[in-house]
């Protein structure tokens, strides 16, 4: 086994991360503090092939693997997280719809969302359930030839400016088995949305309830089998936690490569404090910490391509350990800073508070040792 | 696209000149030794040769035709002709040989051109040669001049556009940016045209490109493959312009003036400055404060 990357990663690697010097870096503090979702640098992005990455290519997406999709990822994050994390939740859902649709629903909607002329959001968490999510209520009533949603879902990322949104629903008994998958455009009469979330981080991108009252949806719209809503939305995201974990990973490496110059300019007791062996050894420990999360996350994304039975797993194991360390090198990128760390100028502390929901969604690390203690423990 | 250009009947051929260089963006100065650190500082393909790029690849995307980008330089080099297939470059050669080293712009535009001539015989004859205007590194300038009295080339330089191609009638009219203002030049083609910074943002690559980039096999020649035969005229043995010391202007003996900040408001720091200023331009002072009250 060698670790290195092969040339063509090392060529998608290389075009990602100049993209994310040039494209978003620059835009990044502004975008956070403007709380403006940049969807122009999005479809730029898209005609690049990144909103699509792991789609096959006979609707046009790139077609490459998750490990590959991980190393975008990571490059975009770079740059920006919190728009990293975007293009990571719409190629999630349109993965979705590319493995579990019909050819026909591949063919209507994959286009679009390639481009990313539609934006896509993934709406699976409720107000009364986020880490219990097979308890949802949103109900799908079926009609004749269409089924009726009505509920309300929380927290979903993009919202509001999404044109397609992938909304598990019940369809019959309680528990996970009762729940199906549906594909709802943003026109369909009775579908509204709440007021941008006010939050911690993740500025660059709109966080909104989305209400459903009524809202018709063609049976052709279903997204898999009936019943068959709660497996596909956890597969999308064994993949999509990867992702976040690689936005994790990306944005630490910016930190990180912040503090390396910074110790190198600032002065203390008469000297740079970089010459401060606490200091050196600190930036030591930290990249080791990144060197080992991304050794780790290419592991998990090895098994997920290769359909390893230990994939979901590994990539809760991933998305727990790399969004938990990185958080922890960003905030001693934050702390190598001093005081000018806590300023927004620096681009230290947004990276920081963009990290800090990675912990959170896409299932909640304490979910995530949930799902590897059940499979280690052979318990249900 | 790529098939479409196949099916045209007279292709466009035209080579592109890249020289890999050192990011001066990025280089330090040693704060102790004063020297320049070279070490560890990211290579970039030389900006000029980027907008020259750009306009092949522009004339290529609306006449149909093929690109192909040359660099003459060490193995490593084929990072930068990489990086052109990314932008969309057809064909990629690498003139690479222990010989070469310690090229002047004599050597270096002998072996140019005599690989061109090679690349000529091997995949059409160019119709347009570009060059960078010159080299962030070397700084001469000299070397796309050189390309084209060798091999007999029309010579447009500094331009800035390509204002139009009559591929026909072999008829190219460019804009040159010259002292004074802007020539519009008509040539015949074949021609040789040494590029300024472009009009054109340059293009980025997609994955997909990327993706071809890298599986796509550099074309490696090394001196005899080139067809070089007199060894006399390459590298070292070539070159008769020597570098014999590279050194930092002296300083001035006049200081520059110092404002300390320690322990300073921003506020305390910018009038300290503007005080200072106004104190060595009190002419300044009076000018500003009688426009303000006008
Ligand atoms: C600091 C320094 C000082 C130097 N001073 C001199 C000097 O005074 N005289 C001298 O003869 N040499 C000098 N050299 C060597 C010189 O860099 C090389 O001889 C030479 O290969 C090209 O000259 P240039 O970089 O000035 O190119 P320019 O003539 O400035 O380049 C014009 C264009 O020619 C093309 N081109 C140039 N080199 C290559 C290449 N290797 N492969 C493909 N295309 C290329 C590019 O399109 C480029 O934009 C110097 C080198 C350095 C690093
Ligand atoms: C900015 C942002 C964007 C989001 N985007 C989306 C989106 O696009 N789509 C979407 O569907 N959702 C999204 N979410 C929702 C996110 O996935 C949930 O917030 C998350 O799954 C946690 O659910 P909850 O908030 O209901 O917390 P709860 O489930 O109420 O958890 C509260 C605490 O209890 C812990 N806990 C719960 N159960 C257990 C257990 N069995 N053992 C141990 N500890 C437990 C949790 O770890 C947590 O610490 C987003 C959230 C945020 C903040």
């Amino acid at each position: 086994m060698d670790f290195r990357l092969s040339e063509e990663q090392e060529a998608i690697r290389a075009m990602a991360l100049d993209f994310a010097r040039d494209e978003l870096a620059p835009h990044a503090i502004d975008w956070d503090q403007q709380k403006h979702f940049p969807v122009e640098t999005l479809r730029a992005a898209a005609a690049l092939g990144m909103a699509g990455i792991y789609i096959r290519d006979d609707v046009g997406g790139t077609g490459l693997t998750r490990l590959d999709a991980a190393i975008i990822i990571e490059a975009l994050a770079t740059g920006c997280p919190a728009i990293a994390s975007f293009v990571s939740i719409h190629n999630m859902c349109a993965g979705m719809i590319d493995r579990y649709g019909t050819e026909a629903q591949r063919r209507q909607f994959l286009p679009r969302l390639l481009t990313m002329e539609t934006l896509a959001s993934y709406c699976l968490t409720e107000p009364g359930s986020g880490s219990d999510a097979a308890a949802l209520k949103t109900r799908a009533v079926r009609e004749g030839d269409a089924y009726l949603l009505t509920g309300q879902k929380q927290f979903i990322s993009g919202a509001g400016e999404s044109g397609l949104y992938i909304v598990m629903a019940r369809s019959g008994e309680e528990g996970p088995k009762g729940i199906s998958a549906f594909i709802v455009e943003k026109d369909t009469p009775g579908l509204t949305f709440g007021a941008n979330e006010k939050k911690m981080g993740w500025h660059a991108q709109p966080t909104r309830a989305v209400m459903l009252d009524n809202v018709r949806v063609s049976a052709e719209n279903r997204l898999g089998a009936e019943g068959e809503g709660f497996r596909i939305a956890m597969a999308g995201l064994d993949g999509g936690r990867l992702n976040i974990a690689a936005a994790s990973l990306g944005g630490a490496e910016a930190a990180f490569d912040k503090a390396l110059a910074y110790v190198e300019e600032r002065r203390a007791f008469g000297r740079a404090i970089g010459e401060f062996q606490a200091l050196q050894f600190r930036l030591a420990d930290m990249a080791t910490d990144l060197e080992i999360a991304r050794t780790f996350l290419w592991r998990a994304a090895a098994a997920l391509d290769a359909a390893d039975p230990e994939a979901t797993k590994l990539c809760a194991m991933a998305k727990r350990f790399v969004t938990d360390r990185c958080f922890a090198v960003a905030n001693d990128a934050l702390q190598l800073h001093g005081g000018y760390g806590y300023l927004a100028d620096y681009g230290v502390e947004k990276i920081v508070r963009d990290l800090r929901v990675h912990q959170i969604l896409e299932g909640t690390n304490e979910i995530m040792r949930l799902i590897v203690s059940r499979a280690i423990m052979g318990r249900k | 696209m790529t098939n479409m250009r196949s099916e045209l009947k007279r292709l466009m051929h035209i080579v592109v000149c890249i020289k890999q260089v050192p990011d001066s963006a990025q280089i330090r100065v040693h704060p102790v030794t004063n020297t320049i650190m070279r070490q560890g500082v990211p290579t970039i393909i030389n900006p000029y040769d980027l907008f020259a790029l750009e306009e092949a690849l522009k004339v290529r995307d609306y006449h149909g035709g093929e690109v192909t980008v040359l660099t003459m330089g060490p193995p490593m080099a084929e990072d930068a002709l990489r990086k052109a297939l990314t932008y969309g470059a057809d064909r990629a050669v690498l003139l690479t040989d222990r010989h070469f080293a310690g090229s002047d712009t004599l050597a270096t535009s002998f072996a140019l051109s005599q690989a061109i001539a090679q690349i000529g015989k091997s995949f059409g004859t160019p119709d347009i040669v570009f060059t960078g205007k010159q080299t962030i590194d070397g700084d001469t300038a000299q070397v796309g001049p050189g390309i084209a009295k060798r091999l007999n080339l029309v010579q447009l330089t500094y331009v800035a556009k390509i204002a139009s191609i009559d591929f026909s009638a072999r008829k190219i009219t460019v804009e040159r940016r010259s002292e004074g203002g802007t020539q519009v030049l008509e040539s015949k083609l074949p021609c040789l045209i040494t590029m300024l910074e472009g009009t054109a943002a340059i293009r980025r690559g997609s994955l997909e490109d990327a993706l071809r980039a890298a599986r796509s096999e550099i074309v490696k020649w090394n001196a005899a493959e080139a067809g070089i035969e007199d060894m006399t005229k390459c590298g070292l043995r070539g070159s008769p312009t020597v570098v014999k010391r590279v050194f930092a202007p002296t300083p001035r003996a006049e200081k520059a003036a110092q404002i300390d900040t320690t322990e300073k408001t921003v506020r305390d720091v910018a009038d300290e400055l503007v005080t200072s200023i106004f104190t060595h331009q009190p002419a300044l002072e009076h000018e500003l404060s009688s426009s303000r009250s006008a």
